[in-house]
Protein backbone atom coordinates (compact mmCIF):
# COMPACT_ATOMS: atom_id res chain seq x y z
CA UNK A 1 0.00 0.00 0.00
CA UNK A 2 1.05 3.61 -0.66
CA UNK A 3 -0.07 6.12 1.07
CA UNK A 4 0.11 9.49 -0.76
CA UNK A 5 -2.17 11.52 1.32
CA UNK A 6 -0.62 14.89 1.94
CA UNK A 7 1.55 14.80 -0.93
CA UNK A 8 1.22 17.69 -3.43
CA UNK A 9 1.86 16.73 -7.24
CA UNK A 10 4.08 15.08 -8.42
CA UNK A 11 5.17 13.30 -5.27
CA UNK A 12 2.24 10.63 -4.94
CA UNK A 13 2.61 9.05 -8.53
CA UNK A 14 6.56 9.08 -8.55
CA UNK A 15 6.02 7.44 -5.01
CA UNK A 16 3.81 4.51 -6.80
CA UNK A 17 6.66 4.86 -9.84
CA UNK A 18 9.13 3.96 -7.19
CA UNK A 19 7.12 1.54 -5.29
CA UNK A 20 6.29 -1.05 -8.73
CA UNK A 21 9.31 -1.03 -9.76
CA UNK A 22 10.88 -1.74 -6.22
CA UNK A 23 8.74 -4.51 -5.90
CA UNK A 24 6.05 -5.09 -9.39
CA UNK A 25 3.56 -5.84 -6.97
CA UNK A 26 0.19 -7.97 -8.69
CA UNK A 27 -1.91 -5.44 -6.51
CA UNK A 28 -1.13 -2.10 -5.11
CA UNK A 29 -3.52 -0.40 -3.21
CA UNK A 30 -2.83 3.46 -3.43
CA UNK A 31 -4.54 6.50 -1.13
CA UNK A 32 -4.48 9.91 -2.65
CA UNK A 33 -5.79 13.50 -1.22
CA UNK A 34 -5.94 15.54 -4.41
CA UNK A 35 -7.35 14.76 -8.14
CA UNK A 36 -4.33 15.66 -9.80
CA UNK A 37 -2.69 12.35 -8.12
CA UNK A 38 -5.48 10.44 -9.61
CA UNK A 39 -4.96 11.66 -12.67
CA UNK A 40 -1.47 11.25 -12.71
CA UNK A 41 -1.65 7.48 -11.36
CA UNK A 42 -3.52 6.55 -13.92
CA UNK A 43 -1.54 7.77 -16.71
CA UNK A 44 1.64 5.77 -15.24
CA UNK A 45 -0.59 2.71 -14.82
CA UNK A 46 -1.98 2.59 -18.00
CA UNK A 47 1.45 3.04 -19.50
CA UNK A 48 2.91 0.31 -17.11
CA UNK A 49 0.22 -2.58 -17.67
CA UNK A 50 -1.54 -2.21 -14.78
CA UNK A 51 -5.58 -1.69 -14.61
CA UNK A 52 -6.46 0.97 -12.61
CA UNK A 53 -9.94 1.12 -10.11
CA UNK A 54 -10.73 4.29 -8.60
CA UNK A 55 -12.84 4.59 -5.60
CA UNK A 56 -13.89 8.04 -3.89
CA UNK A 57 -13.52 7.01 -0.42
CA UNK A 58 -13.99 10.40 1.53
CA UNK A 59 -14.40 14.37 0.01
CA UNK A 60 -11.13 14.71 -2.16
CA UNK A 61 -9.84 11.52 -0.37
CA UNK A 62 -9.26 8.33 -3.30
CA UNK A 63 -8.60 4.99 -3.46
CA UNK A 64 -6.43 3.54 -6.22
CA UNK A 65 -6.03 0.08 -6.80
CA UNK A 66 -3.96 -0.91 -9.42
CA UNK A 67 -3.98 -4.46 -10.93
CA UNK A 68 -1.26 -5.66 -13.35
CA UNK A 69 -2.73 -6.47 -16.41
CA UNK A 70 -2.01 -10.40 -18.11
CA UNK B 1 25.11 30.55 1.48
CA UNK B 2 22.40 31.08 -1.56
CA UNK B 3 23.31 27.92 -2.96
CA UNK B 4 22.13 26.06 0.16
CA UNK B 5 18.42 27.15 -0.50
CA UNK B 6 16.15 25.50 -2.97
CA UNK B 7 14.00 28.52 -4.01
CA UNK B 8 11.16 25.52 -5.71
CA UNK B 9 11.21 24.31 -2.44
CA UNK B 10 9.75 27.56 -1.23
CA UNK B 11 6.51 27.48 -3.46
CA UNK B 12 3.69 24.88 -3.99
CA UNK B 13 3.21 25.86 -7.50
CA UNK B 14 6.00 25.88 -10.45
CA UNK B 15 5.97 30.05 -12.10
CA UNK B 16 3.22 30.47 -14.42
CA UNK B 17 1.78 26.74 -13.22
CA UNK B 18 0.61 29.17 -10.66
CA UNK B 19 -2.20 30.99 -12.12
CA UNK B 20 -5.74 31.00 -11.48
CA UNK B 21 -7.42 28.84 -13.94
CA UNK B 22 -9.13 30.86 -16.83
CA UNK B 23 -12.56 29.20 -16.03
CA UNK B 24 -12.05 30.55 -12.49
CA UNK B 25 -10.97 34.15 -13.37
CA UNK B 26 -13.87 34.30 -15.13
CA UNK B 27 -16.16 33.35 -11.92
CA UNK B 28 -14.23 35.94 -10.31
CA UNK B 29 -14.44 38.87 -12.65
CA UNK B 30 -18.28 38.15 -13.12
CA UNK B 31 -20.56 40.48 -12.45
CA UNK B 32 -17.27 43.56 -11.82
CA UNK B 33 -18.51 46.69 -13.62
CA UNK B 34 -16.13 47.76 -16.69
CA UNK B 35 -15.49 51.39 -17.41
CA UNK B 36 -14.69 52.31 -21.14
CA UNK B 37 -13.35 54.88 -22.57
CA UNK B 38 -12.83 55.42 -26.70
CA UNK B 39 -9.14 55.40 -26.23
CA UNK B 40 -8.58 51.72 -24.36
CA UNK B 41 -7.61 49.74 -27.45
CA UNK B 42 -7.27 46.69 -25.38
CA UNK B 43 -9.60 46.30 -22.22
CA UNK B 44 -9.57 42.54 -20.07
CA UNK B 45 -12.97 41.63 -22.32
CA UNK B 46 -10.92 39.53 -24.86
CA UNK B 47 -8.42 37.63 -22.29
CA UNK B 48 -5.45 39.89 -23.72
CA UNK B 49 -1.93 39.47 -22.81
CA UNK B 50 -1.88 43.20 -22.16
CA UNK B 51 -4.17 46.55 -21.21
CA UNK B 52 -3.35 48.98 -24.42
CA UNK B 53 -4.05 53.64 -24.49
CA UNK B 54 -4.37 55.47 -27.54
CA UNK B 55 -2.43 58.12 -26.69
CA UNK B 56 -2.22 59.54 -30.39
CA UNK B 57 -2.69 58.55 -33.71
CA UNK B 58 0.69 57.59 -33.84
CA UNK B 59 0.96 56.14 -30.14
CA UNK B 60 -0.32 53.44 -27.73
CA UNK B 61 0.57 52.70 -24.36
CA UNK B 62 0.54 49.14 -23.60
CA UNK B 63 0.58 48.05 -20.12
CA UNK B 64 1.27 44.37 -18.15
CA UNK B 65 2.07 42.77 -15.13
CA UNK B 66 3.28 39.35 -14.22
CA UNK B 67 5.11 37.76 -11.24
CA UNK B 68 5.16 34.41 -9.62
CA UNK B 69 7.07 31.87 -7.41
CA UNK B 70 10.39 30.76 -8.39
CA UNK B 71 10.64 28.46 -11.37
CA UNK B 72 14.34 27.60 -10.40
CA UNK B 73 16.39 26.93 -7.68
CA UNK B 74 19.23 29.61 -9.16
CA UNK B 75 17.93 33.12 -7.92
CA UNK B 76 19.75 34.36 -10.85
CA UNK B 77 17.99 32.45 -13.47
CA UNK B 78 14.53 32.83 -11.74
CA UNK B 79 15.16 36.93 -12.08
CA UNK B 80 15.59 36.02 -15.86
CA UNK B 81 12.88 34.31 -16.64
CA UNK B 82 10.28 36.25 -14.64
CA UNK B 83 11.47 39.26 -16.91
CA UNK B 84 11.42 37.23 -19.85
CA UNK B 85 8.13 36.28 -18.95
CA UNK B 86 6.78 39.73 -17.88
CA UNK B 87 8.63 41.58 -20.78
CA UNK B 88 6.80 39.04 -23.33
CA UNK B 89 3.16 40.92 -22.74
CA UNK B 90 4.61 43.99 -24.50
CA UNK B 91 5.85 41.78 -27.51
CA UNK B 92 2.57 39.42 -27.76
CA UNK B 93 0.38 42.64 -28.59
CA UNK B 94 3.16 43.87 -31.15
CA UNK B 95 4.81 46.26 -29.08
CA UNK B 96 8.34 47.56 -27.75
CA UNK B 97 8.86 47.36 -23.73
CA UNK B 98 10.01 50.71 -22.50
CA UNK B 99 9.82 50.84 -18.75
CA UNK B 100 9.74 48.49 -16.00
CA UNK B 101 8.93 48.02 -12.38
CA UNK B 102 9.61 45.48 -9.81
CA UNK B 103 7.46 43.38 -8.02
CA UNK B 104 9.55 41.39 -5.17
CA UNK B 105 7.90 39.58 -2.48
CA UNK B 106 10.86 37.83 -0.02
CA UNK B 107 11.11 35.90 2.95
CA UNK B 108 12.82 37.79 6.04
CA UNK B 109 15.42 35.52 6.53
CA UNK B 110 16.07 35.24 2.49
CA UNK B 111 20.44 36.20 2.08
CA UNK B 112 20.82 39.29 0.66
CA UNK B 113 23.28 37.96 -1.75
CA UNK B 114 20.42 35.41 -3.06
CA UNK B 115 17.88 38.13 -3.67
CA UNK B 116 20.79 40.26 -5.11
CA UNK B 117 21.15 37.77 -7.53
CA UNK B 118 17.77 37.65 -8.41
CA UNK B 119 17.26 41.56 -8.96
CA UNK B 120 20.44 41.28 -11.28
CA UNK B 121 18.95 38.21 -13.74
CA UNK B 122 15.61 40.81 -13.65
CA UNK B 123 17.80 43.88 -14.46
CA UNK B 124 19.99 41.99 -17.21
CA UNK B 125 16.71 40.55 -19.39
CA UNK B 126 15.01 44.27 -18.98
CA UNK B 127 18.41 45.69 -20.56
CA UNK B 128 18.39 42.95 -23.10
CA UNK B 129 14.96 44.23 -24.08
CA UNK B 130 16.09 47.47 -24.09
CA UNK B 131 14.37 48.67 -21.61
CA UNK B 132 15.04 50.08 -17.90
CA UNK B 133 13.62 48.96 -14.50
CA UNK B 134 12.99 52.38 -12.84
CA UNK B 135 12.00 51.12 -9.41
CA UNK B 136 9.32 49.20 -7.95
CA UNK B 137 7.87 47.59 -4.73
CA UNK B 138 9.07 45.09 -2.00
CA UNK B 139 7.15 43.17 0.65
CA UNK B 140 7.67 40.32 2.93
CA UNK B 141 6.41 37.14 2.25
CA UNK B 142 7.00 33.22 3.18
CA UNK B 143 6.71 32.40 -0.62
CA UNK B 144 9.13 34.44 -2.85
CA UNK B 145 7.43 35.66 -6.25
CA UNK B 146 8.93 37.86 -7.91
CA UNK B 147 7.86 39.63 -11.65
CA UNK B 148 7.82 43.29 -12.80
CA UNK B 149 5.05 45.40 -14.17
CA UNK B 150 6.05 46.66 -17.38
CA UNK B 151 4.81 49.39 -19.77
CA UNK B 152 5.65 49.80 -23.45
CA UNK B 153 4.62 51.31 -26.87
CA UNK B 154 2.84 50.66 -29.95
CA UNK B 155 1.39 52.04 -33.10
CA UNK B 156 -2.17 51.54 -32.46
CA UNK B 157 -2.40 50.32 -36.33
CA UNK B 158 -0.16 48.03 -36.04
CA UNK B 159 -1.20 46.49 -32.23
CA UNK B 160 -1.76 42.69 -32.60
CA UNK B 161 -4.62 41.26 -30.44
CA UNK B 162 -5.63 37.32 -30.14
CA UNK B 163 -8.55 38.37 -31.77
CA UNK B 164 -7.30 38.74 -35.29
CA UNK B 165 -6.83 35.32 -36.80
CA UNK B 166 -8.91 35.50 -40.43
CA UNK B 167 -9.89 31.91 -41.65
CA UNK B 168 -7.07 31.16 -44.00
CA UNK B 169 -4.49 32.53 -41.66
CA UNK B 170 -1.27 30.08 -41.48
CA UNK B 171 -0.37 29.72 -37.79
CA UNK B 172 3.47 29.87 -36.09
CA UNK B 173 4.59 28.98 -32.66
CA UNK B 174 8.36 29.74 -32.04
CA UNK B 175 9.14 28.22 -28.73
CA UNK B 176 9.14 24.23 -27.46
CA UNK B 177 6.67 22.74 -25.36
CA UNK B 178 6.91 21.30 -22.16
CA UNK B 179 8.60 23.35 -20.07
CA UNK B 180 6.12 22.75 -17.07
CA UNK B 181 6.42 19.00 -16.94
CA UNK B 182 10.26 19.29 -16.85
CA UNK B 183 9.86 22.13 -13.92
CA UNK B 184 7.41 19.54 -12.53
CA UNK B 185 9.70 16.72 -12.54
CA UNK B 186 12.71 18.85 -11.45
CA UNK B 187 10.67 19.29 -8.51
CA UNK B 188 11.28 15.29 -8.08
CA UNK B 189 14.45 15.78 -9.40
CA UNK B 190 13.62 13.35 -12.16
CA UNK B 191 14.37 15.98 -14.65
CA UNK B 192 17.82 14.93 -16.58
CA UNK B 193 20.05 18.27 -15.74
CA UNK B 194 20.73 18.72 -19.60
CA UNK B 195 16.76 18.84 -20.50
CA UNK B 196 16.42 20.84 -17.13
CA UNK B 197 19.32 23.36 -18.71
CA UNK B 198 17.57 23.58 -21.76
CA UNK B 199 14.15 24.35 -20.58
CA UNK B 200 15.28 27.22 -18.34
CA UNK B 201 17.35 28.58 -20.89
CA UNK B 202 14.24 28.41 -23.29
CA UNK B 203 12.07 30.20 -20.79
CA UNK B 204 14.81 33.00 -20.04
CA UNK B 205 14.69 33.80 -23.81
CA UNK B 206 13.46 36.87 -24.84
CA UNK B 207 10.29 36.66 -26.87
CA UNK B 208 12.05 39.76 -28.75
CA UNK B 209 13.43 38.26 -31.75
CA UNK B 210 10.01 37.18 -32.82
CA UNK B 211 8.43 40.33 -32.34
CA UNK B 212 10.97 42.27 -34.24
CA UNK B 213 10.44 39.95 -37.19
CA UNK B 214 6.62 39.75 -37.36
CA UNK B 215 5.84 43.29 -36.93
CA UNK B 216 7.11 43.55 -40.59
CA UNK B 217 4.72 41.12 -42.23
CA UNK B 218 0.95 41.08 -42.11
CA UNK B 219 -0.28 39.01 -38.90
CA UNK B 220 -3.43 39.29 -37.82
CA UNK B 221 -3.51 37.73 -33.92
CA UNK B 222 -1.19 37.07 -31.86
CA UNK B 223 -0.59 35.65 -28.01
CA UNK B 224 2.19 34.40 -25.89
CA UNK B 225 1.55 30.91 -24.50
CA UNK B 226 2.38 30.73 -20.82
CA UNK B 227 -0.32 28.70 -17.64
CA UNK B 228 -3.02 28.16 -20.10
CA UNK B 229 -1.06 26.30 -21.96
CA UNK B 230 -0.91 26.15 -25.47
CA UNK B 231 -4.48 24.86 -26.29
CA UNK B 232 -5.67 27.48 -23.89
CA UNK B 233 -4.02 30.06 -25.60
CA UNK B 234 -5.39 28.82 -28.97
CA UNK B 235 -8.86 28.51 -27.55
CA UNK B 236 -8.80 31.79 -26.43
CA UNK B 237 -7.50 33.26 -29.70
CA UNK B 238 -10.18 31.15 -31.62
CA UNK B 239 -12.90 33.02 -29.58
CA UNK B 240 -11.94 36.35 -29.88
CA UNK B 241 -11.04 36.26 -33.77
CA UNK B 242 -14.69 34.08 -34.42
CA UNK B 243 -12.69 31.21 -36.12
CA UNK B 244 -11.50 27.83 -35.72
CA UNK B 245 -8.03 26.56 -35.70
CA UNK B 246 -7.24 23.11 -37.54
CA UNK B 247 -3.57 22.23 -36.23
CA UNK B 248 -1.26 19.24 -36.80
CA UNK B 249 -0.27 17.55 -33.93
CA UNK B 250 2.99 16.34 -35.47
CA UNK B 251 4.11 20.12 -36.21
CA UNK B 252 4.57 20.87 -32.75
CA UNK B 253 8.05 20.69 -31.41
CA UNK B 254 7.42 18.94 -27.88
CA UNK B 255 10.57 18.56 -25.92
CA UNK B 256 11.34 15.15 -25.80
CA UNK B 257 12.48 13.97 -22.22
CA UNK B 258 8.72 15.95 -21.27
CA UNK B 259 7.08 13.53 -23.45
CA UNK B 260 8.91 10.95 -22.13
CA UNK B 261 7.91 11.83 -18.52
CA UNK B 262 4.17 12.72 -19.79
CA UNK B 263 3.54 9.26 -20.76
CA UNK B 264 4.44 8.46 -17.03
CA UNK B 265 2.29 10.52 -15.52
CA UNK B 266 4.79 13.46 -14.40
CA UNK B 267 2.00 16.24 -15.17
CA UNK B 268 1.79 19.30 -13.07
CA UNK B 269 -1.47 20.43 -11.47
CA UNK B 270 -2.25 23.34 -13.66
CA UNK B 271 -2.46 20.87 -17.04
CA UNK B 272 -5.52 19.53 -15.76
CA UNK B 273 -6.99 22.99 -14.92
CA UNK B 274 -6.30 23.65 -18.61
CA UNK B 275 -7.56 20.72 -19.58
CA UNK B 276 -10.81 21.47 -17.60
CA UNK B 277 -10.76 24.73 -19.54
CA UNK B 278 -10.02 24.02 -22.88
CA UNK B 279 -11.28 20.97 -23.41
CA UNK B 280 -14.73 21.29 -24.04
CA UNK B 281 -13.42 23.56 -27.07
CA UNK B 282 -11.02 20.74 -28.21
CA UNK B 283 -11.59 18.19 -30.54
CA UNK B 284 -8.11 15.71 -30.14
CA UNK B 285 -8.97 12.92 -32.51
CA UNK B 286 -7.06 9.86 -32.21
CA UNK B 287 -4.24 12.02 -30.38
CA UNK B 288 -1.60 10.36 -27.80
CA UNK B 289 -3.02 11.39 -24.63
CA UNK B 290 0.62 12.82 -23.32
CA UNK B 291 0.92 14.49 -26.84
CA UNK B 292 -2.46 16.00 -25.44
CA UNK B 293 -1.04 16.58 -22.46
CA UNK B 294 1.74 18.73 -23.03
CA UNK B 295 -0.33 21.04 -25.63
CA UNK B 296 -2.01 21.64 -22.34
CA UNK B 297 0.88 21.66 -20.27
CA UNK B 298 0.97 25.11 -18.45
CA UNK B 299 4.47 26.99 -20.02
CA UNK B 300 6.22 29.64 -18.07
CA UNK B 301 7.76 32.91 -20.49
CA UNK B 302 6.79 30.38 -23.81
CA UNK B 303 6.62 31.19 -27.12
CA UNK B 304 4.54 33.59 -29.42
CA UNK B 305 1.75 31.72 -31.12
CA UNK B 306 1.35 33.76 -34.51
CA UNK B 307 -1.52 34.19 -37.16
CA UNK B 308 -0.27 35.25 -40.31
CA UNK B 309 -1.72 36.17 -43.51
CA UNK B 310 -1.01 32.89 -45.74
CA UNK B 311 0.81 35.49 -48.16
CA UNK B 312 3.49 36.28 -45.71
CA UNK B 313 3.32 32.77 -44.23
CA UNK B 314 6.70 31.22 -46.23
CA UNK B 315 8.57 34.54 -45.77
CA UNK B 316 7.65 34.49 -42.02
CA UNK B 317 9.36 31.15 -41.79
CA UNK B 318 12.26 31.73 -43.33
CA UNK B 319 13.39 34.21 -41.05
CA UNK B 320 11.97 33.23 -38.06
CA UNK B 321 13.84 29.26 -38.41
CA UNK B 322 17.15 30.77 -37.55
CA UNK B 323 16.08 33.77 -35.04
CA UNK B 324 13.63 32.06 -32.60
CA UNK B 325 14.81 29.11 -29.89
CA UNK B 326 12.26 27.00 -32.56
CA UNK B 327 10.05 28.10 -35.11
CA UNK B 328 6.80 25.51 -36.09
CA UNK B 329 4.15 26.15 -37.91
CA UNK B 330 1.42 24.32 -36.60
CA UNK B 331 -2.02 24.88 -38.65
CA UNK B 332 -4.05 27.35 -39.80
CA UNK B 333 -7.40 28.90 -39.23
CA UNK B 334 -10.77 28.08 -40.66
CA UNK B 335 -14.58 29.65 -40.73
CA UNK B 336 -16.27 28.45 -37.86
CA UNK B 337 -18.76 26.57 -38.68
CA UNK B 338 -20.18 25.32 -34.90
CA UNK B 339 -18.46 22.65 -32.92
CA UNK B 340 -14.99 22.61 -31.44
CA UNK B 341 -12.92 25.64 -31.72
CA UNK B 342 -9.60 23.55 -32.32
CA UNK B 343 -9.18 21.05 -34.43
CA UNK B 344 -6.41 18.37 -33.64
CA UNK B 345 -4.81 15.83 -35.92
Amino acid sequence: MVDARGYSCPMPVVMVQKEVSRSAPDQLEVLVDDRCAVENISRFAGHSGYAVEIREVADDEFSLLLTKLP
Amino acid sequence: MEENIKWTKLTRCAGCGAKVGAGILAQLLDGIEVHRDPDLLVGFDKSDDASVYRLSDELALVQTVDFFPPIADDPFLFGQIAAANALSDIYAMGGEPKLALNLLCIPEKMPQSAVHALLRGGYGKVYEAGALITGGHSILDEEPKYGLSVTGFVHPERLLTNAGARPGDIMFLTKPLGTGVLTTAAKAELCPPAALAQAYRLMATLNKAARDIMVRYRVHACTDVTGFGLLGHAVEMAQASGVALTLDAKGFDLLPEALALARTGILPEGMYRNRTFAQPFVDAGQTELAVQDLLYDPQTSGGLLIAVDPADADALWDELRPSVPSAQRIGKAADYTGGARIILR
